[in-house]
């Protein structure tokens, strides 16, 4: 034993390095080398001495860049649609093809570069993370970002097991870590008439409220949404469940109804354009039509932008252009730098704009008839909205970056005070 | 201005002759020479022909073809294209039954003057070998009537297949649709040589035949000559999905040749972009979406998107669905007038009704100044496409009535004239 543990101090450094290569868990092996068996002693050592100064959890070293941002968690029934929407939602996958998606066998984790940084875990719906014991789940390192747990249902199904899933999951979650948004997504409800839909939506929420208040807990953070793939439901669900993680909201949204105020709109919004979540809207209230409406614009202008905007131009190309009628560079011969659109309707008149606010964010507006004569006025307002909106951006993320820049370990959690 | 003179012109005499047909009793030689374009959709029952017809030219939504039901016997629809185009379009069921019925009773009516057969393939079938047997059939029929005509076959549904087996299922079918192409261009060869032989003594019973079976009576109405040995059929073959853009794609070059005065389209879409320093123009369709005519500077050319029209089809088509759900307008009815869109130093492009039929795409290179100029100039040249919208309107607009007026006026009649004159053959048509 004496001897080990001399080999093992001497060998801690290269030990340390392998810590990627070697296997993490013990597994029937046939035949293990003397070396090897030394290198996972050696290992075992060194995870034991990091644990006692770093208290009682293991840092993961896959996921060291994915700390610090709020964290969307998957979770249902197996074949109730978690993969499913997060590849339309997160991937842009057309919905017909879902249907060609394998089932999920682990943890899938994807960061999502946005206007924030976000990820989202898609969980196996097998896996029933607090009942199996052989998969010892590290619950802080699951619960312990801000975020938001969503539950999916499929309506077509007998959902009473996951419903009975549901609210053991939420009893958890809402005892350790209660900050933690619970949203059940009612989903594939497309084909459902809507008294069903209404039905369903009644049922499964009274039969968990019943539970809850039963264990004692009332005025849980959790939010019933109706979705689908199919249509626009899914977007809108989600638009909903991040509005509720952004900073300072509130501001956001004053600076849109301000906006619709002075030019007349009837209808804006903030769109993650990658997504097609909005991210925030005016104060009027929201309907699914001008949602859908404009979430397909972005959708348009996404593909005009990919077949005739991804491509590099010839430098001879370049060259004609700035040459002699115009004699300026290209950058100089347009009013602005960033995508800038206009629609109008046939019926009415009535105009739909869009303009790029960032690399992810695009403000879409429905217009009054009539307004399309007044464009450069509504785009000299709409630079200031933008400039407003950048300025606001720029405010809210050194927060993040402080966040995201700090040494991983010391910001694993909430509960971890940080390092001085 | 004197292109413009002569193109309608040449509707002006095109709109003669069909007035004809509809008017007198005409001589099966006569009715050979007529362009009239009789578009045959076959396949089997199920495979998707009344769906993609819908989606094509009635604005259906995908999902909303399930509720489609099966097409019996022949459904006849005249679908106006761009004004002067009227595609004589033949939906035939495909239950076997009636196919069975169009190989014989019926073969002379349905396959004789066939401008186009669409041939569509379900790639789910389980019943491969008896796909083909009967689409040799209808290639055998096909070739005894009408030789010319150009075939496209559309291998259907291919969303079912899983994305990275789709190229490979694709290329297999085609192998084994062009074999037995050939082998239906074979058979009708050596029947007809045998035919030939004993033509001499069949002649004299060739009127009794004709009113016994319609299987043989082809040999008097068609053209006696034998098939020439290098006899190749003008075939076309698209993998399908009324999911993404793939359907338009196929029935953009279905269109494509039909289109008249294809050749002044090209020219003056040319010299429009050339004009305005465009990248791109793309002339649409208005209902349909389809694209009819395009032109591409040599920078455009080097855009690495190769389905890049269909896909605007696609997205444009979308597009006015979108709108009409917003709107609560219908879907046929036309939906923007206007879409701009300026991406910052890298291009420009905006999308603008153009004449009655048609929308104009034109995508061109950055700058305020040049943007605006090209709008101006796009809506100078809108008269000089007025021939577009079809004989009616370029016979008022140019030539002021006259010899054009006239015929120009019921072009639908004569449609009408030339499928009543079908119904003889004892077929009973759905109304059109």
């Amino acid at each position: 034993m004496a001897s080990t543990g001399d080999n093992g101090g001497g060998a801690s450094g290269d030990g340390g390095e392998d810590l990627s290569t070697e296997p993490l868990r013990p597994r029937p092996v046939r035949f293990i080398s003397p070396a090897a068996l030394n290198l996972s002693r050696v290992y075992e050592q060194n995870r034991q001495r990091i644990q006692k100064k770093d208290g009682p959890k293991v840092p993961d070293p896959t996921t060291p860049q994915t700390k610090g941002k709020p964290r969307l968690l998957l979770m249902g029934q197996r074949r109730s649609g978690k993969s499913s929407i997060s590849s339309v939602v997160f991937h842009k996958l057309p919905a017909s093809e879902t249907l060609f998606l394998e089932s999920t066998a682990r943890i899938q984790k994807d960061s999502l570069n946005s206007f924030m940084e976000f990820q989202v875990w898609d969980f196996p719906g097998q896996i029933d993370i607090f009942e199996n014991p052989a998969y010892s789940f590290d619950m802080d390192a699951i619960f312990g970002e801000i975020g938001a747990l969503i539950w999916v249902i499929d309506a077509q199904d007998d959902y009473l097991e996951a419903v009975a899933r549901l609210n053991v999951t939420i009893l958890h979650v809402q005892r350790s870590y209660p900050h933690i948004n619970i949203e059940v997504f009612i989903h594939k409800v497309d084909g459902l008439s809507d008294d069903y839909k209404l039905d369903i939506q009644r049922d499964v929420t009274i039969r968990i409220q019943d539970e809850l208040s039963d264990q004692g807990i009332e005025n849980a953070p959790v939010n019933f949404h109706l979705t689908s793939i199919y249509n626009h439901s899914i977007f809108e669900a989600f638009s909903k469940v991040i509005q509720k993680l952004i900073p300072r909201l509130g501001q956001l949204e004053a600076m849109l109804t301000n906006l619709c105020r002075t030019c007349r709109f009837e209808k804006a919004y903030l769109f993650d354009v990658n997504t097609k979540i909005y991210i925030a809207t005016d104060s009027t209230p929201e309907d699914m039509a001008s949602y859908e409406i404009c979430s397909d614009y972005v959708d348009v202008i996404i593909d005009f932008t990919e077949v005739y905007g991804s491509w590099p131009r010839t430098q001879q190309w370049r060259d004609r252009l700035e040459g002699e009628p115009w004699a300026q560079p290209l950058e100089d011969q347009v009013a602005c730098e960033w995508a800038e659109s206009g629609m109008v309707l046939a019926d009415a008149q009535r105009p739909i704009m869009l303009r790029e606010v960032d690399r992810f964010l695009a403000l879409v507006a429905i217009m009054k008839e009539g307004s399309y004569e007044k464009m450069p006025q509504i785009n000299m307002n709409v630079d200031v909205v933008v400039k407003g909106l950048t300025e606001f951006f720029e405010i809210t993320k050194p927060r993040g970056g402080v966040v995201t820049g700090g040494q991983g370990e010391g910001v694993v959690s909430p509960g971890v005070p940080p390092a001085p | 201005m004197s292109d413009l003179e002569t193109t309608t012109g040449s509707g002006g005499p095109a709109g003669v002759t069909d007035g004809s047909i509809g008017g007198g009793p005409t001589t099966q030689t006569q009715l050979k020479k007529v362009k009239k374009q009789k578009v045959l959709l076959m396949g089997k029952s199920g495979s998707g022909k009344s769906s993609m017809r819908s989606i094509i030219f009635s604005n259906y939504l995908a999902r909303d073809t399930r509720r489609l039901g099966a097409t019996i016997d022949i459904d006849l629809s005249h679908v106006k294209f761009l004004g002067n185009l009227t595609l004589n379009l033949w939906d035939c069921g495909g239950q076997e039954a009636f196919m069975e019925n169009y190989l014989s009773q019926q073969r002379a009516h349905v396959f004789s003057n066939v401008g186009v057969l669409i041939y569509v393939f379900d790639i789910e079938s389980r019943d491969v070998e008896r796909d083909l047997a009967t689409y040799v059939n209808i290639i055998s029929a096909l070739v005894q009537y009408s030789r010319e005509a150009q075939v496209f076959v559309l291998i259907h549904k291919m969303d079912l297949i899983p994305p990275q087996m789709r190229e490979e299922v694709f290329v297999q079918r085609v192998a084994l649709v062009r074999k037995k192409t050939a082998e239906a261009v074979a058979i009708v060869r050596k029947g007809f040589l045998s035919q030939s032989q004993s033509q001499s003594q069949q002649q004299s019973q060739q009127q009794q035949q004709q009113q016994q079976s319609g299987q043989i009576s082809p040999t008097a109405t068609t053209t006696s000559a034998p098939p020439p040995e290098d006899l190749e059929i003008d075939m076309q073959l698209f993998a399908t999905s009324i999911w993404d853009q793939s359907l338009y794609k196929a029935w953009a070059s279905i269109i494509h040749d039909l289109v008249p005065n294809l050749a002044v389209i090209e020219t003056q879409l040319a010299s429009l972009g050339v004009a305005i320093d465009a990248d791109e123009i793309l002339l649409f369709e208005r209902t349909s979406f389809l694209v009819v005519s395009k032109w591409t500077s040599r920078e455009g050319d080097n855009n690495p998107y190769g389905d890049r029209f269909e896909r605007m089809s696609n997205i444009l088509k979308s597009w006015k669905h979108t709108c009409s759900k917003f709107t609560g307008t219908p879907r046929n009815a036309e939906q923007f007038s206007e879409f701009e869109y300026k991406m910052g130093s890298q291009f420009s492009m905006f999308v603008t009704k153009f004449t009655t039929n048609t929308y104009i795409l034109v995508c061109m290179p950055p700058g305020e100044a040049r943007f605006n100029s090209a709008k101006l100039n796009v809506a100078a040249a809108r008269p000089w496409f007025k021939f577009l919208d079809g004989p009616p309107a370029g016979a008022a607009a140019a030539a002021g009535g006259g010899g054009g007026g006239g015929p120009g006026q019921n072009p639908y009649g004569a449609v009408a004239g030339s499928y009543y004159q079908g119904g003889e053959h004892g077929m009973g048509h759905p109304d059109s």
